[in-house]
Formats: structure tokens, C-alpha cells, sequence
């Protein structure tokens, strides 16, 4: 084996650095990942809303968690066209062929992701509230809610990570993100899973949103979340560990 | 003088594609060396291979030293790629560029070495604009600038002129003899004849996956028979004629 010296934390600040400076100069990208999912909450809580029985008297606080997670699931598509940009002009090939850490860029995209997913987060929570959203969750619950989004957000981006940098196209590199978007309408973010005919119900009840939605949802009006933080938790850090180590073996193979 | 790069019976398939077939080349320190070939004969594949961004399949091939295969790392301190494609950030400035790469080296001073750099290429007056604001020979030499930070002692040019007009080409050209003139090796691949003429002290000729010739200029002439003396009336070649119109002649 090697002994040679690695800088891991001062290379993945450089790269943060670089990829920040990405988002402050094309602001627009944060703005244009809020659009479809304030679009969808106006959609649900004014349009169907009232023909929904959710029993809760505050139709936005039920729709948040969903809507939160699906711009999540819109906003780390930017990390696969990042990374594939990089890919295309060699800057990846540059960076392979230096001494630095192997994984630091990768883990600088997938940081800086976090960043902007949160101000998208923020903006989204804003309006919200400006549409009716009230929390009475203390600040313990909120910093569980936080954590739970940035976990999500780190197991979705490893995922765009993967995709950036096996795909071939531009269009490749961006397409796995319209399953993940539409992953929140089969689960309960929008509607109780009740109705739902058995195949789906079992489909809904099973798959990692509708966890999540739950554990955000009991956290956010001071409820028991009881297994679904679990089981929450459990979803996100496994996909989140599967993703990494599947993007990381496509960086290292990456060669033009 | 010692071996810069060494490669001996390299072998490299892609699928069932033999790319590679055994090749053997040797570059020393402080030289150019041109690695010739027609697209698609494999340039690429060996300079991925010594750079280490691809494993061979077999034989041994060795950089400032140092086995590629298994010291990959120690290789890394020693060379710099500068690929096909100009690969600058396009969201930062030309000055960002720079900087990014030596504080990746872990340098001192990175705003220092971006001044020293930038100002050598001529590239100061664009420093703070993005790249694709400048012209194409003006991205390859802020890319080129980037593979001279942390001057490493041996440099990687694959088709370093490919897609530039000729006035741009000449720039390279010019750049690429400075640095042999400090000390630095070489390797350049390229599909044109006349820029392994103009800059190589040695060149090796690459064909269906192995060295069908290599040596000095010289050496490869005496390959060919006796050179019979015709008297031609020289027309000047439209890239002379060019030159000398745009008033860059006296850069060859």
C-alpha cells in the first residue's frame, strides 16, 4: 500500500468551494427546483384540497413533508448535470490524474447539494406558511426534521452522483430523477393510503416516502413518530450507503 | 540522464479489441517525444494508461520511476495531463481556474502562482473572465497553464493542437519548447506529421497496436533510401501564405 499523505478535508473544501461558486452564479437553479413543487402545493391545497380527507383540519400541514421531499428529489437532478458536465469537458480525467483525495469531488457536489436543497427547503417552508402551515414542534422535533431532510438529501444525491457519471447524454444524466419526483404520489404525502386498492396500498405503505412523510408529519405537530423515524432512518442511510459505494466504483472507472 | 517513462510489452483490449498489442517505448528526461498515429490507433489509451486514469490489461509501464500500476500515487506528483478536450472550469474565472488547481496541489501562495502563470500565457488581461468568453487558442493555453502548476517534471499532450487555427497552433507550439527548455519532459501524442517534425527530439510511430518505428528525425530518414536530389520550384503552402499575411511569421 501507499503511505502517502492525503488532505481528504482541505481538497473537499476546495471542491465545495468550487461547486458553490456554481450555484451562487447560476441563482436561478435554486429558483427553478422550488417552482414545481410550490406549483403542486398551490395545486393541492386550493384546487383538490377541499375534496381530500385527509382528517386533519390543516390540509398544508399534511401536504409539506411530501412536498418537501419531492423537491428534494428535483433539486439533486443539478448534481447529475454537474457531474456529467465535468465528465464531458475532462475536468474529471484532470482531476484523476492529480494527487488529490479520489472521492473529494465527488463529495464536493454531494455537499454543496446539501446547501442548496436546504435554502430550497426554506423558501418552500416560507410559503408554506404564508399558505396557512402552522407547527407547534419544539426544537428538538425540528432539528429531527432537519436531520431526516439532509439525510434524504445525501441518499438521493449519491443516487444523481451514480447517474452523472454513467450516462452517456445529457438527458440520461437528468432522466432517473422523474421516478424519484413521483415516488410521493404513491405514498401517503398526499392522500391517506386507506383508499388506495391492496397492490398499491401495499406498494405505498412499503416504500421509503411514505415513512419518511409519516416521521416528518408526527414530528412537525408534536406527535409519537414511534417506528416510522426508524424506519425512516433506516431507508435513507441505506440507500444512501448502496448509492455511495456504487458512485464511487462509476468515478473510478471513469476514463473517456 | 535516466528514463522519464518507460513502457515495455504494454497490452491494453477493450471488449474483444485488442487496442494494444505489446508496446514498447522510452522517453528521457528533458526531452520531447511524439507518439504518432492515425486516429483511433490506440494514443489515447496509452497516455490514459500512463497518467493512471486506465489499468492494462498486461506489461509494465513505469513514470518519473515509478510503476503506474501499483504506485499510482507517487506517478500523480509527477506528471500532468493535458487532455483532447480543454478541460477549464467554465464557471469560474480564467485567475479561479489557476487557483483551484494549486490549492489542489497543495501550494503556497495560489493567488501568487496564478499572477506568474496567467501573465506568462498572456492570458492577464482575460484573468477575471470566464473561458467561454475567450478563443479557442486562448482556452488551450489557460489549460495548458493549469497542467504547469505545481511544475511537474513530466507533461502529458494528447493532441494538444487538434481544432486550432494555425496562428493558435504556433502558440503551442512555442510554449510546449519552453518547457523542454526548462528541464521539462515531454510526451506529446498528435496526427500531424509536421508538429512531430517542428518539436520532437524523438518520435515513435504507432500503428495497429504497436511501435512500428521510432528514433530521431534522422534516424527515421535513414529508414527510407537515399535521398535522390530533384530541383522543384517551392511554392509557398497556403499556411505559409497565411502566416505571412497575418503577419505571425516570425513565431515559427
Amino acid at each position: 500500500m501507499e503511505t502517502e499523505k492525503t488532505y481528504f478535508f482541505s481538497d473537499v473544501s476546495v471542491m465545495i468551494g468550487r461547486s458553490m461558486r456554481h450555484i451562487f452564479r447560476s441563482m436561478d437553479t435554486i429558483f427553478t427546483v422550488c417552482i414545481t413543487p410550490i406549483a403542486m402545493m398551490l395545486l393541492f391545497v386550493y384546487v383538490f384540497g377541499g375534496a381530500i380527507e385527509t382528517g386533519t383540519d390543516n390540509y398544508v400541514n399534511y401536504l409539506l413533508p411530501g412536498i418537501l421531499l419531492m423537491a428534494i428529489a428535483t433539486g439533486v437532478a443539478y448534481v447529475a448535470y454537474r457531474l456529467f458536465m465535468d465528465k464531458q469537458r475532462g475536468i474529471i480525467e484532470r482531476f484523476r490524474s492529480m494527487p488529490i483525495e479520489r472521492s473529494a469531488l465527488l463529495w464536493g457536489h454531494v455537499l454543496t447539494s446539501v446547501v442548496s436543497n436546504v435554502m430550497t427547503i426554506i423558501i418552500i417552508i416560507l410559503v408554506a406558511l404564508m399558505m396557512g402551515f402552522r407547527s407547534s414542534a419544539g426544537i428538538l422535533s425540528w432539528l429531527a426534521v432537519a436531520g431526516i431532510l439532509v439525510l434524504f438529501t445525501l441518499a438521493l444525491t449519491w443516487i444523481a452522483a451514480i447517474a452523472g457519471l454513467s450516462a452517456k447524454t445529457m438527458e440520461g444524466a437528468s432522466a432517473f430523477s422523474y421516478p424519484l419526483i413521483f415516488l410521493p404520489f404513491i405514498s401517503s404525502a398526499f392522500v391517506p393510503t386507506d383508499t388506495m386498492p391492496a397492490a398499491v396500498r401495499a406498494f405505498a405503505e412499503n416504500q421509503p416516502v411514505t415513512s419518511i412523510v409519516e416521521a416528518i408529519r408526527a414530528l412537525l405537530s408534536n406527535q409519537p413518530a414511534g417506528n416510522d423515524i426508524w424506519v425512516a432512518l433506516a431507508w435513507c442511510l441505506g440507500i444512501m450507503i448502496v448509492a455511495y459505494l456504487f458512485a464511487v466504483r462509476a468515478y473510478k472507472r471513469n476514463a473517456a | 540522464m535516466g528514463k522519464a517513462i518507460e513502457v515495455k510489452g504494454l497490452r491494453m483490449s477493450f471488449k474483444d479489441r485488442e487496442v494494444l498489442k505489446g508496446v514498447d517505448l522510452e522517453v528521457k528526461r528533458g526531452e520531447i517525444f511524439a507518439l504518432l498515429g492515425s486516429n483511433g490507433a490506440g494514443k489515447t489509451t496509452i497516455v490514459n494508461i500512463l497518467t493512471t486514469l486506465q489499468r492494462q490489461d498486461g506489461g509494465i509501464a513505469t513514470v518519473n520511476g515509478f510503476d503506474v500500476a501499483s504506485k499510482p500515487q507517487h506517478v500523480r506528483h509527477a506528471i500532468s495531463l493535458t487532455g483532447q478536450f480543454a478541460a477549464v472550469d467554465e464557471i469560474l474565472t480564467g485567475r479561479e481556474n489557476v487557483i483551484l488547481i494549486a490549492k489542489l496541489r497543495h501550494l503556497d501562495h495560489p493567488s501568487q502562482i496564478a499572477d506568474d502563470l496567467l501573465n506568462r500565457f498572456g492570458l492577464m488581461d482575460a484573468a477575471d473572465r470566464k473561458p467561454s468568453t475567450y478563443s479557442g487558442g486562448m482556452r488551450r493555453r489557460l489549460d495548458i497553464a493549469l497542467s504547469l502548476v505545481g511544475k511537474p517534471r513530466i507533461i502529458f499532450l494528447d493532441e494538444p493542437t487538434t481544432g486550432l487555427d494555425p496562428e493558435a497552433r504556433i502558440e503551442v507550439w512555442k510554449i510546449v519548447k519552453e518547457l523542454a527548455d526548462g528541464g521539462t519532459t515531454v510526451f506529446l501524442t498528435t496526427q500531424y506529421l509536421e508538429e512531430a517534425e517542428q518539436l520532437a527530439d524523438r518520435m515513435a510511430i504507432l500503428h495497429e497496436g504497436r511501435i512500428i518505428a521510432s528514433g530521431t528525425l534522422a534516424e527515421l530518414k535513414q529508414l527510407f533510401p537515399k535521398t535522390q536530389v530533384e530541383y522543384v520550384e517551392k511554392q509557398p503552402t497556403l499556411e505559409e501564405i497565411f502566416l505571412a499575411i497575418i503577419g505571425k511569421k516570425e513565431a515559427i
